[in-house]
């Protein structure tokens, strides 16, 4: 079954088309990219996705369940979470408390919880600090946990917002460039963090300009182009693509 | 650097109990000085600091920058003067209305959050400006009320176990330090939440936030309403020791300085806030008569510092702003914040020299 599904999915900003008429399936447990030009309308179905935009046409169906509409925060609970092409972590707030941000979504507490500090509220506070240590650590992150995410190396701001999408416990997780600006070896440092998200159960859909690194990591890549989808399939099909070629390259005089 | 003997005790102790330690060791002073000036003067300032540390949850967690604040102290002083005299002849215990107004004060935060929730920095301020004018003026123009600009006058006064407050100034000073206990330790376990945690997300990023899973509405509500309450306590705590309440008392510059003290202190620290508090609490009562005193024993009869109050203010928060922007007491946020520029740098650094790694 997939665990998202784009039907028809549309887009407008005043006379703007950004998004047209997009179908899309993403299969549970899949590693898959979207590709396409700058301009192309990526980010927008990320942000459609996570209900930043309401479709003007077309549905977002989650686990079969139509999501389009819904509230930013009411998505995040239902197991999507991401991150954001340029990078918007709480920057003067500790890496910690970043990742235990991502898990607000999964934790209990209430406003009176809060206010007299019951034992259940201390409780909870206690398991989230731990699981976010975990996720550091998963992410390679543990020796930054006390410092600010704004002093974080780049590499490690990127791999930091990984980690606070991570915290929510996703079952879809959708990377807005992750590999922007980095360098040849934290690449790989990436592509190894990926695929061990994958194994443990979540589902990966990556906007990326690298073409190196997409065609290593997916199993299935979309390509837009002015809002619409030209191509759809494995690495290889899409590498000897016409329309691709032209899409980045243009038409051969 | 290690801490030694007592000095690593006290860093060891939770920060609740370390505010309980101080406000303890404040509770003895009236043993050493029974001046009523001074202990109503204290009295005064234990309200202000409950204003400041209210604000505090709005401006420094939150970070809405809410500049009509004194509109929740009138709200909460004058749920005390209608309900709680001979006014309407409803008379609701002191002990009660501490609830009742703080209660009545949260709503009326609702209220003004509500309309406010799509503004941010200086739209937000503008808006809530306008509620901090609008509300004064209500109570003077719903004068078959609220008497006007006469204001409300023989009120309740308090009463524990048939010990009458009257119009002495010992016991308020008592109740003063007590709420402020309260509100420490209530502040500290907001900062300490999940839902403090979701006020500086919002702070830093509220879209971001809300991809956490936030109710940014929720969060943002919850804000404006506890910060209220806490200024419903300081209405009832200022009104029943004053006896009186009238419109000219919450006027905007309650309001700029309650925001002052933030400022000035470290906003978004606790013990900043409070320091802040106290600091300009006694600059206005106690420090600025005392120099016209002082002046006037030297000779210059003509000069009253006290006119120069807001002139103090002034040079005080410019002075603030060019030596230790983030306040006295910075929390670590705040003083990271304000020195971001050079963080900024640092990763422009990184950037490049991978640029030029790739490129090589």
């Amino acid at each position: 079954m997939s665990i998202l599904a784009l039907h028809g999915l549309t887009q407008r900003f005043g006379g703007l088309v950004a998004v047209k008429d997009l179908d899309f399936q993403i299969e549970e447990g899949t590693i898959v990219a979207m590709i396409g030009p700058n301009g192309a309308g990526k980010s927008t179905v990320f942000n459609v996705i996570t209900g930043i935009y309401r479709p003007t046409a077309g549905s977002v169906e989650f686990n079969g369940k139509v999501i389009q509409g819904r509230k930013t925060s009411d998505i995040a609970a239902l197991g999507i979470a991401r991150t954001f092409q340029n990078i918007r972590l709480f920057a003067f707030m500790s890496a910690l408390d970043n990742v235990m941000t991502g898990r607000h979504s999964r934790m209990r507490a209430t406003l009176a919880d809060a206010l007299v500090r019951t034992p259940f509220a201390v409780r909870e506070e206690r398991l989230v600090r731990e699981r976010a240590l975990e996720i550091l650590r998963f992410c390679g992150l543990e020796r930054d946990a006390h410092s600010f995410a704004s002093n974080l190396p780049y590499g490690a701001q990127r791999r930091l917002e990984i980690a606070r999408a991570l915290a929510g416990d996703p079952k879809l997780l959708l990377l807005d460039e992750p590999a922007a600006g980095m360098n040849p070896i934290e690449k790989d440092e990436l592509i190894a963090l990926i695929r061990r998200i994958r194994e443990s159960g979540v589902t990966i859909f990556l906007i990326e300009h690298d073409m190196g690194l997409v065609m290593r990591i997916s199993e299935r890549i979309a390509v837009l182009d002015y809002g619409e989808k030209i191509a759809e399939g494995p690495p290889e099909a899409i590498r000897t693509n016409e329309r691709v070629i032209e899409a980045y390259l243009g038409k051969p005089a | 650097m290690t801490l030694t003997g007592p000095r690593k005790l006290w860093a060891s102790l939770d920060p609740r109990l370390k505010g309980f330690v101080i406000l303890g060791l404040c509770a003895f002073y009236p043993l050493f000085d029974q001046n009523p000036a001074h202990l109503n003067f204290l009295a005064d300032a234990c309200t202000f600091i409950l204003l400041a540390l209210g604000l505090n949850i709005v401006v420094g967690f939150a970070g809405l920058l809410d500049l009509g604040y004194a509109a929740f102290f009138a709200i909460g002083s004058y749920s005390y003067a209608m309900l709680a005299s001979g006014q309407f002849n409803i008379h609701i215990p002191f002990w009660v209305m501490l609830f009742v107004a703080s209660a009545i004060a949260a709503i009326f935060g609702i209220l003004l959050g509500a309309p406010t929730l799509r503004l941010r920095g200086d739209y937000l301020a503008i808006v809530t400006l306008g509620f901090g004018e609008i509300v004064p003026q209500t109570f003077l123009n719903l004068s078959q009320w609220t008497n006007g600009p006469n204001g409300i006058s023989a009120l309740d006064q308090p009463v524990l176990f048939n010990y009458r407050f009257g119009l002495q100034t010992l016991p308020y000073f008592y109740v003063g330090l007590a709420l402020v206990a309260l509100a420490i330790v209530v502040v500290h376990n907001l900062q300490d939440s999940r839902l403090g945690r979701s006020w500086m997300a919002i702070r830093e990023d509220e879209l971001a936030a809300a991809h956490m899973g936030i109710n940014t509405t929720k969060a943002k509500l919850s804000a404006f309403a506890l910060g209220a309450s806490f200024s419903g306590l300081a209405g009832v705590a200022y009104a029943s020791k004053l006896n009186l309440v009238s419109p000219d008392a919450f006027q905007f510059n309650v309001s700029i300085f309650v925001l002052s003290m933030l400022v000035l202190g470290g906003m978004g620290n606790i013990y900043g806030v409070i320091a802040g508090s106290f600091l300009l609490s006694s600059l206005e009562r106690f420090i600025l008569p005392q120099a016209t005193i002082f002046a006037h024993d030297l000779g210059f009869s003509q000069i009253d510092f006290s006119n120069f109050r807001f002139l103090m203010y002034g040079l005080i928060l410019a002075c603030i702003m060019l030596f230790r922007p983030a306040g006295l007491f910075p929390s670590r946020q705040r003083a990271a914040e304000l020195t971001a520029g050079k963080t900024d740098e640092t990763i422009a650094a990184h950037e490049q020299s991978m640029y030029t790694e790739a490129i090589e």
